[in-house]
């Protein structure tokens, strides 16, 4: 193996110090034993972890966060599977703009959606808060599901369907049983990923939560602007461990990677 | 009555002018029917029509005596091998093969003796649990085949199904096709650019050239008496030449070119009869040795036994040039 010179070391060192000590810190912070947030802890227990558990404003908005990350991304997923189908068999007029617009909400700030989408769509039309969350959110999570899915669709020779329908299957058969089973992990990948875009969202749910309905992010600034205990940190490593499960998982089961 | 019939098929992808134009064909019960020509010639675009995955702008495609030119490409009964194959890469050969049987709702019992009797009729029996990904290109290459005749289609098409194996293989494919197609009985229309291969399986050849038929006849009408300066160069004739260039020798009446192949060429020593020319470049051929010659008439393919001595470049010889050994091209029929 080669030797890394001694600045790309340094480089290396501070790049995983940056990217990993955060999480070491509410890492550790999450297991204190004490009153406030504080590192490194004075002591340490399970105490806040089986804490936030408990609090019942964390209760409700995972249950929102949940509903709302599993139905925006299969809203993503079934109107960007098609979207990416279409475009990378067909010549659809028009198909470089499509593309363009669909990389668009991945250049635009979060807080102008959120802001656009509250505009029109909670104000003009009234709709209700968890609806609106829905829709702000397939809306987000759409450009990432078209992407995965088009990348994986693009490992894939596009005559099978061809085959499939020359064999007897009609357009839509050829698609679920012959495309779909083949973009089986592009299809998880783009699930997992949005699925944890929309769960960590910010800036867009911010504008379109209401009074009693907030997902789990905001109901944790909230909580921060009012106390300053650890729990935050505790929930926060729950949902960090949550999430490289998720991944790891997947990854292990379906091979993701090469996807995102 | 002919079993498959085009009847003034013209055809285009996209805006894109016309890719055929005006296809006029009949294949009769049974027959192979070779397409051939180079690539954009129109011959894959033609066969993707008679599939239905192409809709024609204009014409008629009549199958067994039923117009099908508006029958989506599902309900046509028409079996296609791709050039990739096209293999479902998530299916065992089994499944690929079981694929149309089970769309048709075929009963269990009947689906596997069927499948493993197609497996069987190309020898890949022992391979049915393999995915796709596990199978050599030659053995993809005949469950492609098996898949498509399982449904016992009444008409196959095959768009280049050799070409993406050694040429080995190739020959040995040849040959199985042809047995396959004898003893099921089966009406094939097969899409080639390789002239060998379309010689040696068919029954008739269709040499077409940029969206039109410049021939179509037996193998040997196509090899001896090539009906087009196209189809002379296209089948091997490398020396061609129209009455203007004005050869010595006695021109035939109602010739419009004259076309050697290198075979028929012979070169010999400077000052024998013929033209006297210079050797350019000589390649061995192993039975023969081919010789590229400047003569006054421009430059000439010709060819000489192994057992005569080498001419190196530069050397003069003298190139025989025989009216009777040439194939001999009349005028254009179309106006």
């Amino acid at each position: 193996m080669n030797r890394l010179s001694r600045g790309a070391l340094l480089v290396l060192v501070l790049a995983l110090t940056f990217l990993v000590g955060p999480f070491v810190v509410i890492f550790l912070a999450g297991f204190s034993g004490g009153e406030s947030l504080k590192f490194p802890p004075e002591s340490y227990s399970w105490c806040w972890v089986r804490h936030v558990l408990e609090v019942e404003a964390f209760q409700r908005s995972l249950v929102t966060s949940l509903w709302v990350g599993f139905g925006s991304t299969f809203g993503a997923l079934a109107l960007g599977v098609p979207v990416a189908y279409a475009l990378s068999r067909f010549q659809v007029p028009g198909r470089e703009w499509v593309r363009t617009a669909l990389t668009l909400p991945l250049v635009v700030p979060g807080i102008i959606v959120g802001l656009a989408l509250l505009n029109h769509m909670v104000l003009l039309y009234n709709l209700p808060v968890t609806a609106s969350l829905l829709v702000g959110h397939t809306a987000l999570l759409l450009p990432y599901t078209v992407r995965v899915v088009s990348s994986s669709l693009a490992n894939l020779r596009l005559d099978i369907d061809d085959a499939a329908v020359t064999l007897g299957a009609t357009r839509l058969q050829a698609f679920f049983k012959v495309v779909l089973p083949n973009i089986r992990a592009g299809v998880a990948a783009a699930f997992v990923l949005a699925f944890i875009t929309s769960f960590n969202q910010v800036p867009v749910s911010l504008f379109l939560t209401g009074p009693g309905v907030s997902t789990l992010p905001i109901e944790m600034m909230a909580y921060m602007e009012t106390s300053y205990d650890p729990s935050i940190a505790a929930l926060s490593t729950l949902l960090v461990v949550f999430t490289i499960v998720l991944v790891a998982v997947t990854e292990k089961v379906l091979g993701i990677s090469k996807y995102v | 009555m002919h079993h498959l019939e085009l009847q003034g098929l013209t055809l285009a992808y996209g805006k894109a002018g016309a890719a055929v134009q005006d296809l006029h064909l009949a294949v009769a019960q049974g027959e192979l029917v070779s397409l051939l020509g180079p690539s954009g010639c129109g011959k894959t675009t033609t066969m993707r029509a008679v599939a239905g995955l192409l809709t024609p702008l204009a014409g008629r495609i009549v199958l067994a005596g039923q117009d099908i030119t508006r029958v989506p490409a599902n309900r046509r009964d028409i079996g296609l091998v791709f050039q990739s194959y096209a293999l479902f890469p998530h299916l065992s050969a089994f499944e690929n093969v079981a694929f149309g049987l089970r769309l048709r709702k075929v009963p269990a019992a009947e689906l596997r003796e069927r499948v493993t009797e197609a497996l069987r009729s190309v020898g890949l029996e022992d391979f049915a649990s393999r995915l796709p990904a596990n199978l050599s290109g030659g053995q993809q290459q005949r469950v492609a085949l098996a898949r498509a005749i399982v449904l016992r289609p009444r008409l196959l098409l095959l768009d280049e199904p050799l070409s993406n194996l050694d040429a080995k293989l190739r020959v040995e494919m040849r040959a199985e096709l042809r047995r396959l197609q004898r003893q099921l009985g089966i009406t094939m229309l097969y899409v080639t650019h390789d002239q060998d291969e379309a010689l040696s399986l068919s029954d008739r050849i269709v040499v077409m050239r940029a969206g039109r038929i410049e021939q179509c006849g037996t193998p040997e009408e196509v090899w001896h008496r090539p009906a087009t300066a196209f189809v002379a160069s296209f089948m091997g004739c490398d020396n061609l030449f129209d009455a203007a260039a004005g050869l010595p020798l006695a021109w035939p009446a109602g010739a419009t070119h004259l076309a050697w192949r290198p075979q028929a060429v012979p070169v010999r020593a400077a000052g024998e009869s013929g033209l006297p020319g210079t050797v350019l470049a000589r390649s061995y051929l192993g039975e023969h040795v081919e010789y590229l010659v400047q003569t006054a008439h421009g430059k000439l393919k010709g060819s000489a036994p192994a057992s005569a001595p080498p001419w190196l470049e530069g050397a003069a010889v003298s190139v025989g040039l025989d009216a009777a050994a040439a194939a001999v091209i009349p005028p254009a029929p179309r106006t």
